[in-house]
């Protein structure tokens, strides 16, 4: 969907939620959550301890307190009901792990949290799948687990199916549809969802893009009053467009303000997940006498800075640095990671023209074209360096300086075919495949029933 | 009338409040009850992928038990001459693999349940008692097309239900409630500790014969009867076999232990199984 949609269907929202804005729909109080790291499956406690423990009810004895994290650190806020409220901060910062514990998924380990309201999340769209089951049965399934009562379901049957566009293949197994097809229906089903608060993560940046300005305009049109929602991204547009009001946090919370600011501070704050960030000030530029990094920048095919590229284009790094002392034969460097940290590639600048040849002083802008149908899903982070040869010196490395997400649209033609579960890996290059058949000489044997 | 609207509003716009801590006898029924739907659901969408591109479909539920009887009868009814009670001995092992199976399903299927559906819980908040809850009650479909081929072998040998019948949903219930909180305590348990999953098929085969399947109640040594009958499927077989087959009804001192070890165990279970939920999301 683009962005204007974006924001009136938001504006629209919002103007109908200042019924009753007076009312808390969300109240946290000092909110923590702690997990504990390492191998859970296998326990360092014996089978009894495990047990008295638990009827104890702390959990663990203190032997166990060191390994430990705290996803979350006393964070308090309070949103009104009919609010559009923005989550924001790094990966790990905590954001779907308090979207976690409003949906009750999980407990926190300190603090309370008081909602009025049903409460619906989206984690995950399709979750309760069952591709055995019927396009039918699944529309009652999936509805029935995101809180959906059977009447609901029944009143807006047709609308969903309709609206997936899938009404010949609604009695047929939801295995033999396509992906397109499966992601819809999922995707109708959650737009149809009536909770009076909605959590979001993220959910509606996946997906065909034509579709998914479908589902913003029906959740737009069913003209829900005071719906409370809030709302997880990483991309800061959508953020700034869809929430007036933004909460920053990483593990505590940050900021709370209106979303511009927020974003901005965000951006600057050197955890940002940006996909372009600028030096203005050549004194705080990254880098020594030799050489500064002035900017480094993700572009789509289109030129454009791009926050999300299609998993199926090319995406171009471009860093822009500034000589200060002609001379050196310099090597632009990039790290890319993956979202789960592992590192993705390294590339190093091959362009013949500067290859090998000492530079003169001036500003220089390369860009490194990674090649559509590479990498994999998610959030992909860069480190860009730039090294002096002879002798070989680090004149900058910056980490995390940027980032953007591969989003695959799911339309048969990638890497995932017509699958449609969970793919992982750091890359995911579209393979040439070969199939070599032999007919069978004799009859096949005939399958009974 | 007031009363009534102020109530509607409540329902329509509850307030929660929820922190680390739980009430330890909080079971929290009602949430169940409000999501009782998705328990329907759930059971549905077990019966229908049950049997799904399988060549002989619901035929199973008649299969499993029919071929379990053919083998028995084989070996317990002609080669070792177990004695049954002067009835055929094939009608005699169907009639306790009726409410075997109803338990021994819902004890495999219930145990796994939570992690199976790993996927739901990590991502949806619903009462995750529903989920070994409708895991338990599935089984239910088999047992009921499994018990309409049993009236016809009591046609076939001649045999009249006597009016104990009336009591054989009494003694499928307990048999659901046994395997309902054996469930609640494995689930709860495999969640941490995959090692049940691997436990479960030594268990039930080691529960099937310590109960009274293939051999009578009669032929176990009286000094140890007190202990044989805390197994709480012996009066739930024994109780099967008195309400269709006739001959001497369950014995309170059977009976009376069944029922206060399932009482206690379906308790103990709900405690466990809520206190450990709170945790599922973050382990599983």
């Amino acid at each position: 969907m683009d962005d204007e949609e974006r924001s009136s269907f938001v504006s629209r929202w919002v103007s109908l939620g200042s019924l009753n804005m007076s009312e808390i729909a969300i109240r946290v109080e000092n909110l923590s959550k702690r997990y504990r790291i390492g191998a859970l499956h296998q326990p360092r406690l014996g089978f009894r301890e495990a047990l008295a423990a638990t009827f104890r009810g702390t959990g663990a004895p203190p032997s166990e307190r060191a390994n430990e994290i705290w996803a979350l650190r006393d964070l308090s806020f309070e949103v009104k009901q009919g609010e559009v409220v923005g989550i924001v901060g790094r990966n790990g910062a905590g954001k779907t792990t308090l979207l976690k514990i409003l949906s009750r998924i999980t407990r926190p380990t300190m603090g309370h949290v008081e909602l009025r309201g049903r409460v619906g999340s989206l984690l995950e769209v399709g979750t309760g799948f069952h591709p055995e089951l019927t396009g039918r049965e699944n529309i009652y399934m999936n509805g029935a687990i995101l809180g959906m009562r059977k009447s609901e379901i029944d009143r807006k049957f047709d609308e969903i199916v309709a609206f997936a566009e899938v009404e010949k293949f609604i009695d047929t197994p939801v295995k033999r549809y396509s992906s397109g097809m499966a992601v819809r229906l999922a995707f109708a089903v959650a737009a149809h969802l009536e909770p009076e608060i909605l959590l979001v993560d993220e959910v509606l940046a996946v997906g065909d893009a034509r579709f998914q300005k479908k589902c913003l305009n029906k959740m737009e049109d069913v003209g829900q009053r005071g719906r409370t929602v809030l709302f997880v991204s990483h991309n800061m547009p959508t953020i700034n467009r869809l929430c007036p009001r933004s909460l920053l946090i990483d593990g505590v919370l940050l900021m709370d303000g209106p979303s511009p600011e927020i974003v901005s501070a965000y951006l600057n704050s050197g955890q940002n997940t940006a996909a372009a960030r600028e030096w203005p000030d050549p004194a705080l530029a990254p880098g020594g006498e030799v050489a500064r990094l002035r900017a480094v920048r993700v572009r789509g095919r289109d030129g454009r800075i791009a926050e999300t590229v299609d998993i199926r284009e090319p995406v171009g790094l471009e860093m822009e640095f500034e000589v200060l002392k002609p001379g050196y034969v310099l090597l632009p460097h990039y790290h890319v990671f993956s979202e789960a940290g592992a590192l993705a590639f390294e590339a190093v600048d091959t362009d013949p023209e500067w290859r090998r040849r000492p530079r003169p002083a001036g500003r220089y802008r390369s860009t490194a074209w990674v090649p559509g149908n590479f990498m994999g899903e998610g959030m992909m982070y860069v480190e860009a360096a730039l090294i002096t040869m002879e002798p070989v010196i680090t004149q900058f490395w910056e980490r995390n300086v940027v980032a953007f997400q591969v989003l695959d649209p799911a339309e048969g033609d990638s890497a995932r075919g017509d699958w449609m579960g969970r793919m992982e890996g750091a890359v995911r290059p579209l393979l040439h495949w070969e199939t070599q058949f032999e007919p069978a000489t004799e009859p096949p044997l005939t399958v009974e029933g | 009338m007031t009363t009534k609207t102020e109530r509607q509003t409540h329902d329509d716009v509850p307030l929660i409040r929820f922190g680390p801590e739980q009430s330890l006898f909080d079971l929290e029924l009602g949430d169940l009850w409000r999501q009782r739907e998705l328990l329907y659901f759930l059971v549905l969408r077990d019966i229908k992928i049950r049997y799904k591109q399988t060549a002989l479909g619901i035929g199973w539920a008649i299969l499993q038990p029919f071929l379990t009887m053919v083998i028995f009868t084989a070996i317990f009814g002609v080669f070792v001459k177990v004695p049954s009670n002067g009835q055929p001995y094939p009608i005699f092992a169907y009639t306790a693999l009726l409410p075997w199976n109803l338990f021994a399903q819902g004890v495999a299927r219930g145990s796994t349940g939570l992690v199976d559906n790993a996927q739901l819980i990590t991502k949806v908040f619903f009462p995750r008692l529903i989920l070994p809850l409708a895991a338990v009650i599935a089984p239910a479909v088999d047992f009921v097309i499994a018990f309409v081929f049993l009236l016809g072998m009591m046609a076939w040998y001649r045999l009249a239900p006597t009016v104990g019948l009336l009591w054989l949903p009494a003694f499928v219930l307990l048999a659901l409630l046994t395997a309902l909180a054996v469930s609640l305590w494995l689930a709860a348990i495999n969640v941490r500790y995959r090692d049940v999953r691997h436990a479960i098929p030594f268990l039930l085969q080691f529960w099937m014969y310590a109960s009274p399947v293939a051999y009578p109640l009669s032929i176990v040594p009286e000094r140890w009867r007190g202990l044989y009958s805390l197994n709480p499927m012996v009066a739930v077989i024994e109780g099967f076999r008195w309400a269709l087959l006739g001959g001497a009804p369950p014995a309170p001192g059977l009976v009376a232990p069944a029922l206060v070890l399932v009482a206690l165990l379906l308790g103990g279970g709900l405690l466990f199984f809520k206190r450990m939920e709170r945790t599922f999301a973050d382990v599983i």
